[in-house]
């Protein structure tokens, strides 16, 4: 096989493989959306999602979030085109759109805790800040990527192995905003509805 | 891996987008302007919902394109077959130990079988 | 900065105390004769380094056979405890509670799997004509996480505590109110970490086996084992995320004060049984369908015929996959569903006996007017046969909800799942190990030796489950340590025990056999044979050990059981050798794993800082493993020519 043909294979084998971890994670979302539907009426003596849960905010963590994917869109054909500053542009603006997503979502919890509703008050706000949680930490990891990314394309510029990593790491970023809808309906939605 | 030409991915993205926020805020404002109530409001966001999920998985995760065999896709139902089973069968029972375990249940079959003897 | 450990974690009973004795002595006297024998170059270089799957299966069933042990030694103390009836003899109440919670979990987590993912690292590959799995370095980092989380549970028993509340650890009794020290801890990181392992491994191969077939080998083509190893990875992909989930909302009840799972503040201890089972059911299928696989390949081959029915065992084996994901409440009938949820699941548990059912009869139908050869690998099967059914007519009879509130945690059901485990998985595990052993070492294991360990096995089996049945149906309860004398049912308790030491006589056999047969190799050395058995597929094509690179010349395949086809019409080996890239060592996988260990090791002890320490340095060394371009080394077509010329 030639070197060209090599590459193509093992960045289709990778991006495939990519594509299966993130079936499981979806599978790991799915434990604790349905551990959520089970318990989110378990109050204890605590607020429900209707008292605490401010609408507005929710909102705008959505379109900044949904914003980020097209960006990170915009980065993948900015790849594909091999334009390394427009793609370190995008990264540039997803990073920035998915750190604002995460820091009002810091600021949310830390408000909550404060107000005596932490997660440690009742089965409800334990699988709230779980499930929102761990949808968050996957932004964050996302985030430290786009960082590790940037600074291996500023060293090595697009080769075949940052263009592979770049597919990979939209792909991660996309389905983070598709589990994001699901928990801005279920969550959020039904839960003041 | 798909086919795709530059243009054809940029106007997959911002469709993409601009349906995704429409779907978003329709839904944001069916709940928060009460344009339905019970069932149906639930119904009618889980309907958005699903439908913004299909738009991202077409337009920004390029599902429809991919060239054949496609394995992608196929994993994808199989993932959702399993989820589908997990989620909703958790929900039926739990929902089913609740009402066999409640109390009230409980308590009216005691008394019924107080009264009859045992 | 200890967190909470301290001396007192040193454990005081003298069972225990001699436990961890043995495997300190053991485990010196292993490093002792490694470095006598000025080794260490040699293991680092050839097996802890390296990624090739031949060597990382023989690591993974390393690892599973000394747990194998340590599982047969709690065993040994479980059946004394009750075969002997004295109160505190050999161990107290709540030893005994901690015993059986180990191992129930050593079995299935590191014997079990690692039997399995052992087999596929050594199969997988080569039946399919492949050179590697997909993902190299994912694989040897797969193998290390699982070998971490066999560390922390070995370490477990000498520092501080393994948890007494069953190998599923069913909340409230995990919950930080009823156990608040630090055994259900380990076992919970013990899981995550060897968990993660086992879905990373699961990727890696379900990718190889659907990405990097040989050229002609459509799915439809390929051996059974492999078609069985893709049922039972569908499952490993799909269920182990549950897994992570659920122990991940246990740990943060007991780290954060979370109330998932708590009696209390709206806690649902019955989620978590749902979620454990809806992983756990699936996790028993996992085990079996490679087993299932092994025997595929074994009956056509000790038969020299083609496996009957193919295609329908394709189907049972898809059947039984998505059906594994329909049954999980029949682990859980008693506990307060309505008739027509029990119904539902115990209509499907019945379904599934269905397809398990075509593939015993597809066996047998395939030794009728076959050749067969009783060799020790087809008595294996055979004694699967038997203890199988036995087991599975038990799971049937289960699956009827009512009857299942009089046998529902008897001896019973613990029978029915070992038979189920040792008839099914254990004894596949021995057919596979001895039928591919020549493949990798160049030599056969000793026939003799082999059937007398079978045997021994077999009665062995059937002397310590069959009085379990027996007990179960009178109503004992599992997990108790005394049972009234009164009872009269101590004799059954005495075979039963006399049972299990039968089966360490077949382990002793075992033992013996291989030693023997490296022995009499050593002694008398015959050329190697890439094809002893006669057999009918493509590892059986190359040399004995294969070489690293497994085929010189990638093969291209056009019929089921291809090297058969090939046998029969004229071997014609290409000579034609081109470079062949394969993976470099490295020692980062370990180094990943270690920081794992030092992850689960901190969150325990509640060293905080170790954790933090743990996770930098995860993070760290798949960053250096990133920033590496240089990952491969080529081995050039004359090295490859000089290699093949000396078979």
């Amino acid at each position: 096989m030639n070197a060209e043909a090599v590459a193509t294979t093992r960045n289709d084998k990778a991006i495939f493989g990519f594509w299966v971890y993130i079936m499981t994670d979806c599978i790991l979302f799915a434990t604790l959306f349905a551990t959520y539907a089970v318990l989110r009426n378990n109050v204890a003596h605590g607020p429900a999602g209707h008292d605490i849960f401010n609408m507005p905010y929710v909102l705008t963590e959505t379109l900044l979030l949904l914003t980020s994917s097209f960006t990170c869109g915009l980065m993948i054909l900015a790849s594909r085109m091999g334009k390394l500053k427009q793609v370190l542009l995008w990264l540039g603006v997803t990073f920035a759109l998915g750190l604002a997503f995460v820091t009002m979502e810091i600021t949310e919890f830390t408000h909550l805790v404060g107000d005596g509703h932490g997660w440690d008050t009742s089965a409800f706000l334990s699988s709230f800040f779980t499930l929102v949680g761990t949808h968050g930490l996957h932004i964050s990891v996302g985030l430290l990527w786009i960082l590790v990314m940037g600074a291996f394309l500023l060293r090595k510029g697009l080769n075949q192995h940052t263009t592979r990593r770049l597919e990979m790491f939209s792909i991660f970023w996309h389905f983070l905003d598709v589990v994001w809808v699901f928990i801005f309906t279920i969550v959020f939605l039904m839960g003041v509805a | 891996m798909e086919n795709t030409r530059p243009m054809r991915l940029l106007g997959s993205y911002i469709s993409g987008f601009v349906l995704s926020i429409l779907l978003t805020l329709a839904a944001y404002f069916a709940v928060t302007q009460h344009s339905y109530t019970g069932t149906m409001l639930v119904t009618v966001i889980i309907a958005l919902a699903i439908a913004q999920v299909l738009v991202q998985l077409f337009f920004f995760l390029h599902l429809g394109k991919e060239t054949r065999p496609r394995w992608k896709l196929a994993v994808l139902l199989t993932m959702l077959i399993v989820l589908g089973i997990l989620v909703f069968g958790s929900l039926w029972i739990m929902q089913n130990l609740n009402y066999h375990m409640s109390p009230d249940q409980m308590n009216s079959y005691m008394i019924q079988q107080n009264s009859a003897g045992f | 900065m200890f967190g909470r450990l301290s001396l007192d974690a040193i454990p005081k009973s003298p069972v225990t105390l001699g436990g961890v004795a043995t495997m300190i002595l053991a485990l010196l006297a292993i490093i002792g004769l490694i470095t006598y024998l000025k080794k260490w170059p040699w293991l680092w270089k050839n097996w802890l380094t390296s990624l090739d799957p031949k060597k990382i299966g023989v690591m993974y069933l390393i690892v599973a056979g000394i747990m194998l042990l340590r599982g047969l030694g709690d065993a040994l103390l479980i059946r004394s405890e009750q075969a002997l009836n004295v109160q505190g003899v050999p161990l107290s109440s709540d030893t005994f509670q901690q015993i059986f919670s180990a191992h129930g979990t050593m079995m299935i987590f590191f014997v079990a799997m690692g039997v399995i993912f052992g087999a596929m690292n050594l199969l997988v590959p080569l039946m399919i004509g492949a050179r590697d799995v997909a993902f190299p370095f994912l694989n040897a980092a797969s193998f290390w996480l699982f070998a971490a989380g066999m560390v922390l549970v070995n370490v477990s028993l000498g520092i501080g505590e393994f948890q007494a509340a069953g190998w599923l650890a069913y909340p409230p009794l995990s919950e930080l109110q009823f156990s608040p020290g630090v055994g259900v801890d380990y076992w919970i990181w013990t899981l995550q970490i060897a968990g993660v392992g086992s879905l990373l491994g699961g990727i890696n191969f379900l990718v190889t086996i659907i990405k990097m077939r040989a050229a002609g080998m459509t799915l439809m083509k390929m051996p059974l084992f492999v078609w069985s190893c893709l049922g039972s990875l569908s499952l490993i992909v799909f269920a182990f995320p549950i897994l992570t989930a659920t122990l991940a909302m246990l740990s943060l009840d007991r780290l954060l004060g979370m109330h998932f799972f708590t009696s209390d503040l709206g806690g649902n201890p019955m989620m978590y049984i749902n979620l454990i089972w809806a992983w756990g059911h699936p996790e028993v299928y996992i085990l079996i369908l490679p087993a299932f696989g092994i025997f595929s390949v074994v009956v056509a081959s000790f038969t020299s015929k083609a496996l009957f029915g193919y295609t329908s065992m394709v189907w049972a084996i898809w059947g039984i996959t998505l059906l594994s994901f329909l049954v999980w409440l029949h682990h859980f009938f008693t506990m307060g569903a309505g008739a027509d949820v029990n119904a539902f699941f115990g209509i499907m548990t019945m379904v599934i006996a269905v397809p398990t059912g075509v593939k015993v009869f597809n066996w047998l139908f395939t030794m009728f007017r076959g050749r067969v050869r009783f060799t020790t690998p087809m008595m294996w099967f055979l004694g699967f046969v038997v203890t199988f059914t036995l087991g599975g007519a038990a799971g049937v009879l289960m699956s009827i909800p009512a009857i299942d509130f009089q046998v529902h945690n008897s001896l019973f059901l613990v029978a029915h799942f070992h038979t189920m485990i040792i008839g099914g998985v254990i004894f596949g595990a021995f057919a596979g190990y001895t039928y591919w052993f020549p493949k990798f070492t160049g030599f056969r294991l000793n026939e003799f030796l082999g059937k007398c360990a079978f045997w021994c096995w077999l009665v062995g089996f059937l002397g310590a489950f069959v009085p379990l049945y027996i007990l179960g149906l009178m109503g004992a309860t599992r997990r108790l340590d005394h049972y009234d004398p009164s009872l009269g049912w101590q004799w059954l308790f005495i075979v039963a025990g006399l049972g299990v030491m039968t089966i360490l006589l077949g382990v002793g056999f075992q033992i013996l056999q291989l030693g023997y047969s490296i022995w009499q190799h050593k002694k008398h050395p015959q050329p190697a044979e890439s094809d002893p058995w006669d057999g009918r597929t493509l590892e059986w094509s190359i040399s004995s050990p294969p070489k690293e690179y497994n085929y010189a010349v990638a093969p291209v395949v056009d019929t089921r059981d291809a090297f058969w086809a090939m046998k029969q019409s004229g071997l014609k080996p290409s000579k034609t050798y081109v470079g062949i890239e394969v993976p470099k060592n490295s020692p980062l996988g370990m180094f990943i794993a270690a920081g794992a260990f030092l992850v689960g090791f901190g969150v325990v002890w509640h060293m905080w800082w170790l954790a933090i320490v743990g996770i930098v340095a995860v993070i760290i060394f798949m960053l250096v493993r990133f920033m590496d371009d240089d990952t491969e080394r080529i081995i050039t077509a004359a090295e490859i020519e000089k290699m093949e010329t000396v078979r």
